[in-house]
C-alpha cells in the first residue's frame, strides 16, 4: 500500500491511500462524530453526521467512508458543516420518541451523547411520529420501533456479521422501518436470538426482554431459595458498568453485590463448564472410538443451536448432545444439590446471569424441563445485573465476595468458556490426559484462541491426530458447516458460538459506544479477563476438579456419560422451518 | 402482528416462478429483474411467492422484502380486476393529481397500493406515464383519463362498477 500526504485542519499526515477520512482524522488526534458507523458491522455513510469538507469535491462527504487521496486537504469543522450536521441530527430527532429519562439506554445512548456535543438545545422541526407498536413477540430481544432511527446498524450486525440476516429496512422515506418481513415479529421468524442487534444499536429501539421484576420478586419471597449463577464472561466485562477499565475481571465484587442483593446463594457456572467437559469430553472419545457422527460440535451457545434448528437441520447429529453449562448446573441444583442440602426442589428458583440473550429462549425450552419445573428459572443479562446493582445502590467496586464453596469449585478450564476457542481448549486439556493416561504441563492450546473468524488446529496426542476447527460469529460459522456439509471439512471436533469472540461479546454485555469500539477490539479486550483468570487458577483441567469429580459424579451420577447424567445433563433438538 | 392473506401457490405455478429464478442464474445482480418478471407472471408478490424465490435464490426474505417495498412498481397485494393508476409525476403533480389520487382513494374506501374487498378495484400512485400533455392523468386497466378535475372521478368509477 503507497502512502499519501494529506491535510487535516491544517495539520500535515501521512497516511496509507485508501484510509478514510474518519481514520486518517483519529490518527492525527482530531475525532469527528459519527452514529451509523460501526467498524466492520455498517460502514454506509448514511447518518450524515460525520459530514467534513474535502477542499475541491462538490459538497460535503461523509468522512466514515470517504477515502483519502494524495494531496487531500479536508477541513472537520466549519459553520457549514457544524450547521450541517446539527440540521440531520435535528432532523433525526424531531420523530425520535424521546423518553430519554425512563429508556434503558439513558446515559448511553449515543443519540443523546451526539445532541449533547453538538448543542442541540432546541428542535426546530415536528416530524410525523411511527406509530408502530412495541414488538414483544420474542422472548430475548424487544424492539420498539418508535426509537429506532434507521442507522441500518442491527441490520449490518444481524446480515454481514451473522448472515442471517431477518430484519432490513422496510418501506422508503420518511416511513423507512427496520425489521423482518411482512411486519412480522422478531419471535415469528427465524431470529436466533443472540443480540447482536441490541449491542450494535445506538438507540434504545432494541432491548433484552427483562426478567429483572420477575427476580426481585423472587428474591423478595421468604418462601423461595434463589440460588444464582454467573457465566464466565461476565465478569469479564460488567466491571464497565461501573467504570473498571475495559479488560478487568470483576469477579470478587461481582459476588459480593449479589450476595448483598439478596441472593440466598451465589454459583460459578464454570462449576458446570467443567461437568460439561467431562459429558463433552466423553462424548467425543466415544463417537471416535465407535464411529459416530463427526465432527461433533458443541452445543454451549443457544445463539448457535437455534440457528442449526433453523438453517443447518441436517447437522443436528452432529450437536453435543450436552445441555449448555447453566442449564446443567440448573438440573444439578434442583437434584443433587437440593438433595444435599435439604431444600424442597419445588421451592428452588434458579436463576442464571448471562452475556447472552439467547439464554433467554433457552430457558423455556420444553426440553429443558424436569417434571413442569425449568432447569433454570430467569436469565437476566449482564446488563440486567448491573441495572439491578444500581438499583440498590450498592457500591460496586468495593463489594467483595467468594463464590459457593466446596460445591462450586472451578477449573480455569470452566472460565475460558467465556471466550472463543475456549471450550474447545478445555476439552484438548481433560481428552488429551484421559487419551495419555498422563498429567500434561503443555495445556495452553494457543492455536484456538484469538479473534481470527475460523481457527484449525491439528493436536497430536498419544499418537493420534485430533483435527478441531473454532468458528465464532454465524457468518464465520456458516463457512466451517458449510464445509462439514460437503465433506471437505474433516474434523473431528469443532466449537462454535454464536457471537463474535465468544460469549465476553454477547448480545447480553454492557454496550459500549461506536466511539470506543470503532477503536479498539472489545472481543481481545475483554478475553485477556478470562485468560488472566485460567492463568490464575490452582486447578486448569476439568477433571481434576473434585467437586465434580468426587462430589457430582461419585456422590450422584456416577461415570461422565452414565444413564443418569444422561437424563440429567443432555437434551435433544428439534428441526425448524427457515420462514 | 401480521395479517396475511393466506395465498395458495400451485404447484405449476411454483414451477413457473422457479424456472424464472432459473433462467437467472448466471446473471449477476439480477433479483430485481427476477422480482419484475415473477410479478409480470404472478400479478403481484405475496408472502409465499416471495419465500419461494428466497430459497431458490438463496437470498434472506428480510432483503427481498426490502426491495419490494421500496420500489413501487412491485406490490404485495394481488391487482384489483380495475386497476387505477393515478400519475404522480411532476407534471401531474403540480396540476393537482394528488387531490385526484385522494378522490380515488376516498370513493373507493382504499389507500393506494390497496384492493378492495370484494376484489374489484385497485389504486396504485405511479411516476411519469409519458401523457404530461394530458396533465393530470389517471389510467385505469390501460384506458387513459386525461385533463382531470375532482369531479370526474366518481363518473370514472361509477362507470367501471356498472360495467
Amino acid at each position: 500500500m503507497s502512502m499519501v500526504n494529506i491535510t487535516i485542519d491544517g495539520k500535515a499526515v501521512q497516511v496509507e491511500e485508501g484510509t478514510t477520512v474518519l481514520e486518517a482524522a483519529r490518527a492525527a488526534g482530531i475525532n469527528i462524530p459519527t452514529l451509523c458507523y460501526l467498524k466492520g458491522v455498517n460502514e454506509i455513510g448514511a447518518c450524515r453526521m460525520c459530514l467534513v469538507e474535502v477542499k475541491g469535491a462538490r459538497a460535503l462527504q461523509a468522512a466514515c467512508v470517504y477515502p483519502v487521496a494524495d494531496g487531500n486537504e479536508i477541513i472537520t469543522s466549519s459553520p457549514a458543516i457544524r450547521e450541517a450536521r446539527k440540521t440531520n441530527l435535528e432532523l433525526l430527532l424531531s420523530n425520535h420518541k424521546k423518553e430519554c429519562l425512563t429508556c434503558e439506554r439513558n446515559r448511553n445512548c449515543e443519540l443523546q451523547t451526539l445532541s449533547e456535543q453538538m448543542n442541540v438545545t432546541e428542535i426546530e422541526y415536528e416530524g410525523d411520529m411511527c406509530d408502530l407498536p412495541i414488538d414483544d413477540s420474542s422472548v430475548s430481544i424487544v424492539r420498539d420501533p418508535q426509537k429506532c432511527i434507521a442507522c441500518r446498524r442491527c441490520v449490518g450486525a444481524c446480515s454481514n456479521v451473522q448472515n442471517i440476516h431477518v430484519i432490513d429496512a422496510i418501506n422508503r422515506g420518511f416511513v423507512t422501518e427496520i425489521g423482518p418481513a411482512f411486519g412480522k415479529g422478531l419471535g415469528e421468524v427465524a431470529c436466533i436470538n443472540c443480540g447482536q442487534c441490541v449491542i450494535s444499536c445506538p438507540v434504545g429501539a432494541l432491548t433484552e426482554k427483562s426478567s429483572i421484576n420477575e427476580v426481585w420478586d423472587a428474591v423478595a419471597d421468604p418462601d423461595k431459595v434463589v440460588l444464582v449463577q454467573t457465566a464466565p464472561a461476565v465478569r469479564a466485562a460488567i466491571g464497565e458498568e461501573f467504570g473498571m477499565p475495559i479488560g478487568q475481571a470483576a469477579t470478587r465484587q461481582m459476588v459480593g453485590a449479589l450476595l448483598r442483593m439478596g441472593f440466598d446463594k451465589v454459583f460459578d457456572t464454570d462449576t458446570s463448564a467443567d461437568l460439561t467437559i467431562m459429558e463433552e469430553g466423553t462424548e467425543l472419545l466415544q463417537r471416535m472410538q465407535n464411529s459416530g457422527t463427526l465432527p461433533l460440535i458443541t452445543s454451549c451457545s443457544p445463539g448457535w443451536i437455534k440457528y442449526c434448528e433453523h438453517y443447518y437441520p441436517d447437522l443436528l447429529p452432529n450437536l453435543s448432545t450436552c445441555k449448555s453449562p447453566h442449564e446443567m448446573f440448573g438440573a444439578v441444583l434442583k437434584t443433587y444439590y437440593a438433595e444435599q442440602a435439604g431444600i424442597d426442589p419445588a421451592k428452588i428458583v434458579n436463576v442464571s446471569i448471562m452475556p447472552c440473550t439467547a439464554k433467554k429462549f433457552e430457558c423455556q425450552r420444553p426440553e429443558l424441563s424436569e417434571n413442569g419445573m425449568q432447569d433454570v428459572d430467569y436469565v437476566l443479562t449482564t446488563r440486567e445485573l448491573a441495572r439491578m446493582i444500581r438499583e440498590c445502590g450498592i457500591n460496586f467496586t468495593e463489594c467483595d465476595g467468594d463464590f459457593e464453596r466446596p460445591f462450586g469449585d472451578a477449573s480455569g478450564a470452566g472460565v475460558i468458556f467465556g471466550a472463543t476457542g475456549g471450550v474447545m481448549e478445555a476439552a484438548l486439556r481433560t481428552v488429551a490426559d484421559i487419551l495419555t493416561g498422563e498429567d500434561l504441563k503443555e495445556i495452553e492450546y494457543t492455536d484456538v484462541r484469538g479473534v481470527q473468524g475460523v481457527k484449525e488446529a491439528a493436536v497430536e496426542i498419544n499418537g493420534q491426530t485430533i483435527k478441531v476447527a473454532v468458528a465464532h460469529g454465524m457468518g464465520n460459522a456458516k463457512k466451517v458447516l458449510d464445509k462439514i456439509r460437503s465433506g471437505e471439512g474433516d474434523w473431528q471436533f469443532v466449537e462454535i458460538m454464536a457471537c463474535p469472540g465468544g460469549c465476553v461479546n454477547g448480545g447480553g454485555q454492557p454496550i459500549q459506544p461506536a466511539s470506543v469500539k470503532n477503536w479498539l477490539d472489545l472481543r481481545a479486550e475483554r478475553a485477556k479477563a478470562i485468560y488472566s483468570e485460567d492463568r490464575n487458577s490452582k486447578i486448569r483441567k476439568s477433571h481434576e476438579n473434585e467437586s465434580v469429580m468426587k462430589g457430582i459424579y461419585e456422590g450422584y451420577l456416577g461415570e461422565p456419560g452414565s444413564e443418569k447424567a444422561h437424563h440429567l445433563l443432555h437434551t435433544t433438538y428439534t428441526p425448524r422451518d427457515r420462514f | 402482528m401480521s395479517k396475511l392473506r393466506k395465498v395458495d401457490v400451485t404447484e405449476e405455478q411454483k414451477k413457473k416462478i422457479l424456472e424464472i429464478v432459473d433462467s437467472y442464474k448466471d446473471t449477476e445482480g439480477s433479483l430485481i429483474q427476477i422480482l419484475h418478471d415473477v410479478q409480470d407472471y404472478f400479478g403481484y408478490l405475496p408472502i409465499e411467492v416471495q419465500e419461494i424465490i428466497s430459497d431458490a435464490k438463496k437470498v434472506p426474505l428480510a432483503e427481498i422484502y426490502g426491495i419490494v417495498t421500496f420500489y413501487t412498481q412491485f406490490s404485495t397485494q394481488p391487482k384489483g380486476k380495475y386497476a387505477v393508476s393515478v400519475c404522480l409525476g411532476t407534471a401531474c403533480y403540480v396540476k393537482g393529481s394528488g387531490k385526484i389520487l385522494e378522490k380515488f382513494e376516498e370513493n373507493l374506501g382504499i389507500k393506494a397500493g390497496e384492493v378492495t374487498d370484494d376484489g374489484m378495484f385497485s389504486i396504485d400512485a405511479c411516476r411519469c406515464v409519458g401523457a404530461c400533455g394530458l396533465a393530470p392523468v389517471a389510467i385505469v386497466n390501460g384506458e387513459v383519463y386525461g385533463k382531470l378535475v375532482q369531479n370526474d372521478v366518481k363518473s370514472i368509477c361509477d362507470k367501471y362498477r356498472e360495467s
